[in-house]
């Protein structure tokens, strides 16, 4: 799914990267605990969440993810967007809750991930 | 044989929001090595989460990393509190984390667990009120 169709799906705004926005992703993560994010494996993923500081870009970055979209109405700070940019990493806000946009983006087919065991 | 390649941090433990930094900075330096994305994922997903641990548990520490001609090896070193029980703590979510650290999205009890899954060693020496020396390999 392209990052433009998220943002239209979700009805989000873009923050950060929009030169990003025609770029694929091929999973999404939705979660406010980052080291479930860092349980997932997958390439070109998208992480939805409601917690906002640094960590969130910082763990964004680690999976490699180009996309990043705040839900319920949060903001991220000033050096949140800064370092974004400075690792491509698109971000979009939306005011729908987390349970609604992660429903919108699966039931249009942007599917989930499986957890490798340890 | 070629000198290893290394790379040294100090890990702040009083100040939360620098929480990480090294890892992206050693994501970046692997970067321009030129090593293999998947590789490069997996050492920096594991030094972030050893790298939050010791910002959370134990007041901050040392970070190394070095990249030989057959792995990448991160040395994380701690004077922290130690760990009592390494089996119960390997064990995904389980946690001893606060409900503000938990509020900061860490504190899920998968940090170790994640540590080992992306590596392909990882040993555990910690002694309870000497602090924590842990080292993963990811091999190339
Ligand atoms: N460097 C460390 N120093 C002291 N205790 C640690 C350290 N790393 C991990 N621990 C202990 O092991 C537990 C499990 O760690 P982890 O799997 O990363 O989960 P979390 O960090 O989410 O609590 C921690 O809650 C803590 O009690
Ligand atoms: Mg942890």
């Amino acid at each position: 799914m392209k990052i433009c169709t998220i943002r239209d799906l979700l009805d989000a705004k873009v923050i950060c990267c929009e030169d990003g926005l025609s770029r694929h992703v091929y999973s999404a993560c939705g979660s406010d605990m980052m080291s479930d994010v860092l349980a997932y494996v997958k390439d070109q993923a998208v992480l939805l969440t409601g917690l906002v500081n640094l960590q969130v870009v910082r763990t964004a970055e680690m999976m490699d993810m180009n996309c990043i979209v705040f839900v319920r109405s949060k903001m991220p700070t000033a050096e949140m967007v800064e370092l974004a940019r400075d690792c491509g990493i698109v971000m979009l806000a939306t005011d729908k809750r987390m349970y609604e946009a992660c429903g919108l983006l699966y039931s249009n087919g942007l599917v989930g991930n499986k957890v490798k065991s340890v | 044989m070629s000198e290893a390649l290394k790379f040294h941090f100090t890990v702040d433990g009083e100040d939360f929001t620098s929480a990480g930094k090294a890892s992206v900075q050693v994501k970046k330096n692997l970067r321009q090595l030129g090593l293999p994305p998947e590789i490069i994922r997996r050492v920096s997903i594991a030094m972030y989460e050893g790298e939050i641990n010791m910002v959370i548990h134990a007041g901050g520490g040392e970070a190394d990393v070095a990249v030989t001609e057959d792995c990448v090896e991160i040395f994380l070193h701690d004077s922290g509190p130690g760990i009592k029980d390494i089996d119960r703590a390997m064990q995904e979510g389980y946690s001893t984390a606060s409900d503000s650290i938990r509020s900061l999205g860490f504190g899920a009890g998968m940090g170790l667990p994640n540590m080992k899954r992306y590596t392909d060693y990882m040993d555990i020496k910690s002694t309870v009120g000497k602090g924590t020396d842990i080292t993963m390999k990811v091999m190339l």
